[in-house]
C-alpha cells in the first residue's frame, strides 16, 4: 500500500474516502486493519441499512483463492456443504471444521468460474488452507490484499448500484454473482451480505477503490446513501441471527482449554452439513456426534423487557444452563435478541428460560432476572431480502 | 555457639525464600553466604563505575507472582518492568523482529511467511496448553511414584486428572511434545529458518543439548511458563537488575526476624547419630540447628559439604551421576553509548528487547557441536540485551549495559582447564559476532566482564557454571529432580533438605523451589504452613 | 472379485506374520506384493554374479518365538548358520575387544568393567522384561481405554512397581537420557561405551548423545528375551526366513502374488472398498492390511485427499529419514583384520572406536552430510554360510552410519567418495582388503526407500523415539493398528513395538483384527 507505514496498522484501499467520512474519529482494529467503529452516529448508521443504504468497508475480510483441476474436490474435502451444489457464479455461505468436527470458521464460498473459487472467512486460514490442500492439485493462495470490497446493504441498494450504472442487478438472484465493466476494470457483484438485508457486495482492483466509493456515493445520494461502522453492523447481524467468529464461538484452533470449541450442530448450523457428502473434514466426528447426541444447543432468545442481555447467565429453574455470546436492542424488530449457547437438552423452540442482566444507569447496578423464549427464526427477515427482481426500495 | 532452629546454606533467591518461610511461621533462621554479598545468581554488582551488571541471571519472568505478592517483595523494593521486542539478524543483512503489539508481529512474520504468521497462531495455542499444564505444578511438591502413601497417591490422582483432562488426542500430544526436539517441534508449524532460530533458540538456553536433541521442546516451555503481571510467556527487567530480587527477599526474611550472615563459607554439615545438627564453617566456626537447609546444587550439597559416611552409598552414586554441564557464559558489558545494528533504525522498539544472531537451527546445532568437541562454539547462540534503554538505574545517563548470555560454552577446554588465551577466544567468538552486524559496537565498549562455566563456579558456586543447578531433561524434572526418590526437598539425612533450583521445578529465577521446601520442612516441623498455594489457571 | 477377505498390501515379514495368523483364524488372505520376493526387509540378493547377501537386515537379533512357533519355522525349512555370536569391536591395533553373552575379552577390559557389565546387563533385561510385555500387546489408549487397554496398563504399572523402588526410578530416569551418560556412569573402557551406544543408535538418526537412545538400546535386548544371546545368522541369508515364513503361509492357504505393485488403497466415504494394482485390476474386499509404512499407506496409498487434514498433518509430521547405508563387498578372499583370529572373523565386527567418534559421525547427518569417518556394523556372512559366495571366496555386508537421505546435489555425486571412505576405512582395519574387492554396491537411504519401499529409507518405518512408540506410533488415530479408514488396518514396523525383524507388529496387528472382525 503506497506511503503506508509499516510501523502502523493496515490502511484499505478505501482508507482516504473512510477518513474523510468518519467525522466521529472512532476506529478500531479488524486483523491487521484500521477500520471505523462508527462514522458519524451509530444508531443512523443502523437506520441506513435498513430504511435507505448503508455501505461498509468489507477489504480486511480475509480472501484465498482456490484454482486447479482439483479446486472443487478441494473445496468438498474442506467445508460441510456439497460444493458441487454451488454453480457458477454463485455464492454458498458455509462452516469448516477440523477432525474433530469443531468448527474452525465459518465464511462464504464464491464459485467465480471453471475450477475458480474464493473463500472469504473471518479468520485467518492460509495454514489450514495449505495444509488440506496436500494431495489435491490445487493452487491456494491468500489475496486479501488483493481485492477491495464493499458491503452495499438495505432496500434501496440495488435502485443505488443502479443509478451507477449496473443496469440489470435488479435480476440478480440471491446468492448469485454479476460481473461489471467499471471504467475498463472489472467489477463483481455478489448478492450477499451480513446484516439480513436486501444487499450487494461489490469486488474490484484496489487502484479502483476509491473511484468506486466517489461513484458510487455520487450515484447513491438520491437513495440516502451513507457509510456505517462496525458497531451498527453488529447490530444489524445480531437482529438477523448471523452467528460471529471469535464471538458466538472460538475457532477451534484458537482453542486452548479442553471443550471450548463448537460443533456446527451446536451452532445451529445443521443446515450446512452434508453427511451424504462421502469425506470432508469432521464427518466422522459429526456422524458420531449426530448418534451420540450434541453437548450444546444454539438458540435466539427473545428476551424480555428493553435491557440488552450482554454476557448473561441463562437459567433454568434457577440453575445456570448457557450464556449469552451475543445481545442487542433490535430497533427495526423492536425486540430485545440475545445469541445464546445452552446445554443439552435445553434450547427446544418456544422453551422459557430466564437471562441473569446486569446493567448501570449512572454507576447505580442493577440485577434483572428477565424471562426469555426460546425463537424458532430471526426476528428480522424482510421478504425484499429475496426477492428477484429486487425492489427499488 | 547459638543454636538456631533452622540454619539455610546459601543466600541465592531460593534460600532466602526458604528462610522467610521459616522465619514467618515463627522460627528462628540463619541464612549463611560464603561471599560478602548475597544474592547468589541473582545479584547486581558494581564491576565498573557507575555500571551496574546483573552479571548471572538478567531477566525476569518465572518468579512466582503469588510468592512476590505474599513476601511482598513489591514493598521491598523490587519492580518488575517488563520489555517488548528482541531480533534475529540475519546474514543477509535482514531481520526478523518480535514486536509487542500482535498485530505488528503478524505482519513482520508473514514478511518471512505468511504461511508461518498464520501457523503461529496455532503454535501459540499449542505451546499455552502445555503450559497449561504444568503452571498449576509450580508450586506444588511432586508426588513420589513409587510410594504407596495416601498423599502422594493423591497427588498422583491429581496428575493423572489434569493429564486425562486433555483427552486423548491432547495427551498424546502432551507425551509427544515433552520428548520432542524443539526443533522437530517447530518444524512441525513452521517453514522459514529465522523464524524456526528465533523461537527455537530458547530451547537449548543453559542446557547441555542441541535443538535436535530430543526433550528440548520441554525446555523452551520452561522459558514460556512465566509471566509478568499475568500475560503468560512475558519477561521484564528487575529494575536495578537482578540483585533487587535478593535484595527484597532478604529485607522481606529480615522483617520476619530472620538473620543473614555473610562470609560464612560452610566446611560440612554436622551430622550426629543420623540427623542433621548445624554445619560448620571453613573458619572453624560451628552454628547448631536441627533443620539444615542446602540452596546449594545437588552435587555440591552431597559430594561437597556432606562427608561420605553420613551419607547412603545410593545418594553419592546419585549425586555423582546427577546431570549439571556447564554450558553457558556470558559477557557483561559497559557501553560508551547506544550501539547500532545494520538494518535496525536507531530507537527501533525491537532494541528493547533479546538480540540473536543464529538465523537457523542448524547454525545452533553447529554451535553445540563445538561444545561437544569439548570447546566454546565459534559461532555461538547468543541472547543480548541492553536493559538500560528500560532501567535508568544501571548505568550513567546516555551510557548502555549491556548483557551478553552465550551458548554454548564448557566447563572446561578440551579436558583442561581455561587458560586466559581460551578465555580471550571465547570473548572474541562473541564479540566478533556482535560486531559484525553493529559496526559501532566495539568503540563504545568500556570495560567488560567475562565468565565462562568457571568464573559462574567459581564465584556462584553453581557446578560447571550450570545455571538451573542441574539440567532441565525430563530425566531430572518433577519427581526426578534431583534423583528419583529425592524429589520431595528432604534429604537423606533427617532433618536435612534441599531448596535449590536443583529440586522442582527447577532454575530460572522462580523461589519456587525455596518455598515448596519451606513447605515441606514446616510439614514435619508440625508447623502451620506459612506458604501460599498456587493461583487457579482457569 | 470379492474371494478373499483380506487383501494384504505388501508382503514384509511382518505382513506374512500377519497373514498367516489371519488365515488361521479361516480368512482367505491376498498378499499383493510389489518386489519379486516375499520378505521385505528380510531378504537375500545377488548384488553381484555367484555374490549373495542379505540386502536389507543383516542379523536376526530379536523375531518373537510366538512367531516362531505359531508358524512353525523350523519345520518350513528355516535354519541357522550361526547363534548367539559375539560383538567384536575393532582396534586398528588388533587388540579387539570381544562381547560374547555378558562376558567381555580383550583390549585389557577391567575387572570393574567386566562386573559393572554384569550388572547392568542384569538390570537392563529386568527393565526388557517390561518392554516385551508391552510389546507383546496393542499400545493402549489412554484416557478412552477399554477393559482390555486398562488391564494392558495395569499390567505395565504393576511390572514397574514389581521392579521395585529403585529399579523403577532409575528406569523413569535412564529411559529418556542417552546411552552416552548411561555409559559413562556405568563403564571406563571407551569401546565399550562405543560399542554398547552403537546398538542404541543403530538405523536411527540419533548419536551416543542423543537422549531415547537408551529406549533403542533396550528395544534390541528385548531379543535377550527371545532367546537371541547375540546376533544370529540364517543359512540362505535374511531370505531364508522369507522363504519359511512364505511356506508357513501358503500352507496355511494363504495366496501370495509377487510382482503386483498396489497403487491404491480404495475407500469410499471413510471405508475400505479394495485395492487397485498398478496393472489396473481390481479386488474389492472390506477388510485391507498394509504393511507398507504408514507414509506410503496414507500418503500414497489412499491418497491424502481420501483423510482429514488432521490425518495428513499426522503422517506428514511422522520422522523417516533414515542416516543409515548398507554396504555390500564380493570379495576374492577371506579378509583378514589385523590381531582378529579366524573364529571371530564370523562373528559381528564392530567400527566405533569410541562414543565422541560415533558422535562426530552423527553430526554430519544433521546437515544432510554423510560422516567422514563413520560407523560400522559388519557381517562377513561366508564364513558362517560358504553357500552366499562361490568357493573361497566371501561377501561382506555393512551397516554404515551415517549417511544422509539425501546430500547436497544429490547422490549421484557422492556416491563414490563415501564407498571410498568406507573403504579406506575398512582397510584401516583390515589392510589389504581393498585388493579383494571385486565387485561393491552402496545402499543409500534413498536406494533403500526404493528397493524396500519404505518412505525416507527408514528401517523402522518412521524414527524409534520416543515421541513415536507406543500410542504415539504412528500417530493419533492409527496407533491400535486400526485406521482413520474403516477396514482398513496397519501391520508393517510403522506400528507399535516397531521394527526390526520381531514379527510383533504384524501379530498384534492380526489379534486386534480378529478382535475386531471376529472370528471368521
Amino acid at each position: 500500500m503506497a506511503g503506508a507505514d509499516e510501523r502502523m496498522l493496515l490502511t484499505t484501499p478505501f482508507h482516504s474516502r473512510v477518513a474523510a467520512a468518519c467525522e466521529t474519529n472512532c476506529w478500531g482494529n479488524w486483523k491487521g486493519y484500521t477500520t471505523p467503529n462508527s462514522y458519524i452516529d451509530v444508531e443512523l448508521e443502523y437506520f441506513a441499512i435498513r430504511s435507505t443504504t448503508g455501505v461498509f468497508d468489507l477489504s480486511p475480510m480475509g480472501k484465498y483463492r482456490v484454482t486447479g483441476p482439483d479446486a472443487e474436490a478441494y473445496l468438498n474435502r474442506l467445508i460441510t456443504r456439497d460444493v458441487s451444489k454451488i454453480r457458477e457464479k454463485r455464492v454458498g455461505y458455509t462452516v469448516w471444521c477440523d477432525d474433530e468436527g469443531q468448527v474452525l470458521d465459518d465464511g462464504t464460498i464464491f464459485h467465480l468460474g471453471p475450477n475458480d473459487y474464493r473463500i472469504c472467512a473471518y479468520a485467518r486460514a492460509i495454514d489450514w488452507l495449505l495444509w488440506s490442500a496436500e494431495g489435491f492439485d490445487v493452487c491456494v493462495e491468500e489475496e486479501t490484499q488483493n481485492v477491495a470490497a464493499l458491503a452495499v446493504q438495505g432496500p434501496t441498494s440495488c435502485a443505488a448500484l443502479m443509478a451507477m450504472g449496473l443496469s440489470g442487478l435488479d435480476a440478480l438472484k440471491p446468492f448469485g454473482i454479476e460481473y461489471f465493466d467499471f471504467e475498463g476494470e472489472q467489477l463483481m457483484v455478489s448478492r450477499t451480505g451480513f446484516t439480513g438485508d436486501l444487499g450487494y457486495e461489490l469486488w474490484i482492483a484496489p487502484e479502483k477503490a476509491e473511484d468506486l466509493w466517489d461513484r458510487l456515493f455520487a450515484a447513491g445520494a438520491p437513495h440516502i446513501i451513507k457509510p456505517f461502522g462496525m458497531e451498527a453492523l453488529e447490530m444489524a447481524r445480531i437482529e438477523t441471527g448471523f452467528i460471529q467468529a471469535g464471538v458466538d464461538f472460538i475457532p477451534a484452533e484458537e482453542t486452548i482449554r479442553q471443550g471450548r470449541s463448537r460443533s456446527p450442530f451446536e451452532l445451529g448450523l445443521d443446515w450446512l452439513v452434508d453427511l451424504n457428502k462421502p469425506v470432508f473434514n469432521g464427518r466422522k466426528a459429526l456422524l458420531d456426534e449426530k448418534s451420540r447426541g450434541s453437548r450444546y444447543r444454539f438458540a435466539i432468545l427473545d428476551v424480555a423487557g428493553n435491557k440488552p442481555a450482554n454476557n448473561s447467565f441463562i437459567l433454568k429453574n434457577g440453575k445456570q444452563v448457557g450464556v449469552v455470546t451475543s445481545a442487542a436492542w433490535c430497533p427495526t424488530a423492536k425486540t430485545n435478541v440475545a445469541l445464546a449457547q445452552l446445554e443439552m437438552p435445553h434450547g427446544a423452540i418456544g422453551e422459557e428460560l430466564v437471562a441473569e442482566i446486569y446493567y448501570q444507569r449512572e454507576l447505580h447496578w442493577t440485577k434483572v432476572n428477565a424471562p426469555c423464549k426460546v425463537l424458532e427464526s430471526p426476528v428480522f427477515d424482510p421478504p425484499r431480502r429475496r426477492q428477484t427482481p429486487a425492489l427499488p426500495y | 555457639m547459638k543454636k538456631y532452629d533452622a540454619i539455610v546454606i546459601g543466600a541465592g533467591h531460593n534460600g532466602l525464600t526458604n528462610g522467610a518461610y521459616l522465619a514467618k511461621a515463627g522460627l528462628d533462621v540463619a541464612v549463611l553466604e560464603r561471599n560478602s554479598y548475597i544474592g547468589g545468581a541473582t545479584v547486581s554488582r558494581e564491576l565498573y563505575e557507575g555500571w551496574t551488571y546483573s552479571n548471572c541471571s538478567y531477566v525476569c519472568s518465572l518468579l512466582r507472582p503469588e510468592l512476590v505478592r505474599d513476601l511482598e517483595l513489591p514493598r521491598h523494593g523490587l519492580q518488575v518492568v517488563p520489555y517488548g521486542g528482541g531480533v534475529t539478524f540475519m546474514r543477509n543483512g535482514d531481520y526478523y523482529g518480535n514486536f509487542y503489539d500482535h498485530e505488528r508481529q503478524y505482519r513482520e512474520m508473514a514478511r518471512h511467511s505468511k504461511r508461518d504468521a498464520n501457523a503461529y497462531e496455532r503454535y501459540t495455542a499449542d505451546v499455552m496448553k502445555q503450559t497449561r499444564l504444568i503452571r498449576p505444578f509450580l508450586l506444588k511438591t511432586p508426588p513420589d511414584p513409587t510410594s504407596l502413601k495416601l498423599r502422594d497417591l493423591k497427588d498422583l490422582m491429581e496428575y493423572g486428572k489434569s493429564f486425562m483432562d486433555l483427552g486423548e488426542a491432547g495427551l498424546i500430544d502432551a507425551l509427544k511434545f515433552w520428548t520432542k526436539s524443539v526443533g522437530d517441534f517447530l518444524d512441525e508449524y513452521f517453514e522459514s529458518d529465522v523464524i524456526k532460530a528465533h523461537l527455537g533458540g530458547t530451547g537449548v538456553i543453559g542446557t547441555a543439548l542441541g535443538v535436535y536433541s530430543p526433550g528440548t521442546a520441554y525446555v523452551l516451555l520452561h522459558h514460556y511458563m512465566g509471566d509478568v503481571d499475568g500475560n503468560v510467556g512475558s519477561w521484564g527487567f528487575a529494575r536495578g537488575g537482578m540483585g533487587s530480587v535478593a535484595e527484597a527477599l532478604a529485607k522481606s526474611f529480615q522483617g520476619f526476624g530472620g538473620e543473614i550472615i555473610c562470609d560464612a563459607d560452610v566446611d560440612q554439615i554436622i551430622v550426629r547419630n543420623g540427623k542433621a545438627r548445624g554445619v560448620a564453617l571453613k573458619n572453624g566456626t560451628e552454628l547448631y540447628a536441627d533443620t539444615v537447609v542446602s540452596n546449594l546444587d545437588p552435587k555440591r550439597t552431597f559430594l561437597d559439604v556432606m562427608d561420605e559416611k553420613d551419607l547412603p552409598g545410593e545418594v553419592i552414586k546419585k549425586a555423582q551421576n546427577f546431570k549439571i554441564r556447564g554450558s553457558s557464559g556470558k559477557l557483561n558489558i559497559a557501553l560508551d553509548g547506544l550501539p547500532s545494528f545494520t538494518g535496525l533504525d536507531q530507537g527501533s522498539p525491537l532494541m528493547l528487547g533479546d538480540y540473536h544472531f543464529s538465523d537457523s537451527l542448524p547454525r545452533i546445532e553447529r554451535a553445540y557441536d563445538d561444545w561437544k568437541d569439548g570447546t566454546w562454539s565459534k559461532d555461538p547462540y547468543v541472547d543480548v540485551l541492553i536493559p538500560t534503554q528500560t532501567d535508568p538505574t544501571m548505568a550513567p545517563p546516555g551510557k548502555h549495559m549491556m548483557t551478553v548470555f552465550v551458548q554454548y560454552c564448557p566447563p572446561k577446554v578440551h579436558g583442561n582447564d581455561w587458560t586466559a588465551e581460551d578465555k580471550a577466544g571465547f570473548e572474541k567468538s562473541v564479540i566478533d559476532q556482535i560486531a559484525a552486524h553493529s559496526p559501532d559496537f566495539k568503540d563504545l565498549i568500556l570495560h567488560c566482564e567475562t565468565r565462562t562455566p568457571k568464573e559462574i563456579e567459581a564465584e556462584v558456586g553453581l557446578t560447571e557454571g550450570n545455571i538451573f543447578q542441574g539440567e532441565l531433561t525430563f530425566d531430572q524434572l518433577l519427581f526426578n529432580r534431583p534423583f528419583p526418590g529425592y524429589a520431595q526437598y528432604r534429604g537423606p539425612v533427617k532433618g536435612m533438605y534441599m531448596c535449590g533450583s536443583g529440586t522442582h521445578p527447577g532454575g530460572g529465577v522462580m523461589a519456587a523451589p525455596g518455598a515448596n521446601a519451606a513447605r515441606e520442612i514446616l510439614r514435619d516441623l508440625r508447623k502451620p504452613n506459612t506458604v501460599p498455594e498456587g493461583y487457579a489457571d482457569d | 472379485m470379492t474371494d478373499y477377505d483380506v487383501l494384504m498390501v505388501g508382503a514384509g515379514h511382518n505382513g506374512l506374520v500377519c497373514a498367516h495368523a489371519l488365515a488361521k483364524s479361516g480368512r482367505k488372505v491376498l498378499m499383493l506384493e510389489a518386489g519379486d520376493v516375499a520378505g521385505g526387509c528380510a531378504a537375500t540378493r545377488e548384488f553381484a554374479p555367484g555374490f549373495s547377501v542379505s540386502s536389507c537386515a543383516q542379523w536376526l537379533t530379536q523375531l518373537s518365538p510366538r512367531v516362531m512357533d505359531s508358524m512353525s519355522l523350523v519345520d518350513h525349512g528355516l535354519q541357522f548358520a550361526a547363534r548367539d555370536l559375539a560383538s567384536v569391536s575393532l582396534a586398528e591395533d588388533g587388540d579387539h575387544l570381544v562381547l560374547r553373552g555378558a562376558k567381555l575379552e580383550g583390549a585389557n577390559i577391567s575387572a570393574e568393567d567386566q562386573l559393572a557389565y554384569e550388572d547392568f546387563s542384569a538390570r537392563m533385561m529386568r527393565f526388557t522384561k517390561i518392554l516385551a510385555k508391552a510389546f507383546s500387546t496393542r499400545a493402549p489408549k489412554l484416557v478412552e481405554s477399554n477393559f482390555a487397554d486398562r488391564l494392558t496398563l495395569i499390567k505395565l504399572g504393576l511390572g514397574l512397581k514389581l521392579l521395585g523402588k529403585n529399579d523403577m526410578n532409575d528406569l523413569m530416569r535412564i529411559i529418556l537420557i542417552n546411552m552416552y551418560d548411561v555409559m559413562e556412569e556405568n563403564f571406563d573402557h571407551p569401546r565399550l561405551k562405543a560399542l554398547l551406544s552403537l546398538d542404541g543408535m543403530l538405523g536411527s538418526h540419533m548419536g551416543p548423545r542423543s537422549p531415547n537412545t537408551v529406549f533403542g538400546y533396550l528395544y534390541r535386548r528385548v531379543g535377550n528375551l527371545f532367546g537371541y544371546d547375540g546376533p544370529a545368522q540364517l543359512r540362505g541369508g535374511m531370505g531364508a526366513l522369507a522363504d519359511a515364513m512364505v511356506a508357513s503361509c501358503k500352507a496355511a492357504g494363504v495366496e501370495i502374488r509377487c510382482g503386483e505393485a498396489v497403487a491404491s488403497i480404495d475407500s469410499e466415504a471413510g471405508q475400505v472398498t479394495g485395492v487397485t494394482l498398478a496393472s489396473g485390476e481390481q479386488f474389492s474386499g472390506k477388510l485391507v492390511v498394509s504393511n507398507v509404512d504408514p507414509v506410503t499407506t496414507f500418503q500414497y496409498l489412499v491418497g491424502y485427499r481420501n483423510l482429514e487434514t488432521g490425518v495428513v498433518r499426522s503422517v506428514s509430521n511422522i520422522r523417516n529419514k533414515s542416516g543409515t547405508a548398507k554396504l555390500h563387498l564380493a570379495l576374492s578372499g577371506l579378509p583378514s583384520f589385523a590381531g582378529l583370529s579366524a573364529e571371530l572373523t564370523g562373528h559381528r565386527l564392530v567400527i566405533a572406536p569410541d562414543m565422541n567418534y560415533a558422535e562426530r559421525a552423527f553430526n554430519a547427518v544433521k546437515y544432510s552430510e554423510y560422516s567422514k569417518e563413520p560407523v560400522m556394523d559388519i557381517s562377513i556372512p561366508t564364513v558362517n554360510d560358504p553357500g552366499l559366495a562361490p568357493d573361497g571366496q566371501h561377501v561382506i555386508s555393512a551397516i554404515v552410519q551415517f549417511a544422509p537421505h539425501e546430500p547436497e546435489g544429490g547422490w549421484d555425486g557422492h556416491r563414490q567418495a563415501f564407498t571410498d571412505i568406507v573403504l579406506d576405512l575398512l582397510e584401516r582395519y583390515a589392510p589389504g582388503i581393498r585388493g579383494l574387492v571385486t565387485a561393491s554396491e552402496l545402499l543409500t537411504p534413498q536406494d533403500l526407500e526404493k528397493e524396500f519401499g519404505m518412505t525416507g529409507g527408514h528401517w523402522h518405518h518412521g524414527e524409534l523415539s520416543l515421541d513415536q512408540v507406543m500410542m504415539m506410533r504412528p500417530f493419533h488415530g492409527a496407533n491400535q493398528y486400526s485406521t482413520p479408514v474403516n477396514g482398513l488396518y496397519l501391520c508393517g514396523a510403522g506400528s507399535h513395538p516397531g521394527g526390526g525383524v520381531m514379527g510383533l507388529a504384524g501379530l498384534n496387528a492380526a489379534n486386534e483384527i480378529i478382535k475386531r472382525v471376529g472370528a471368521a
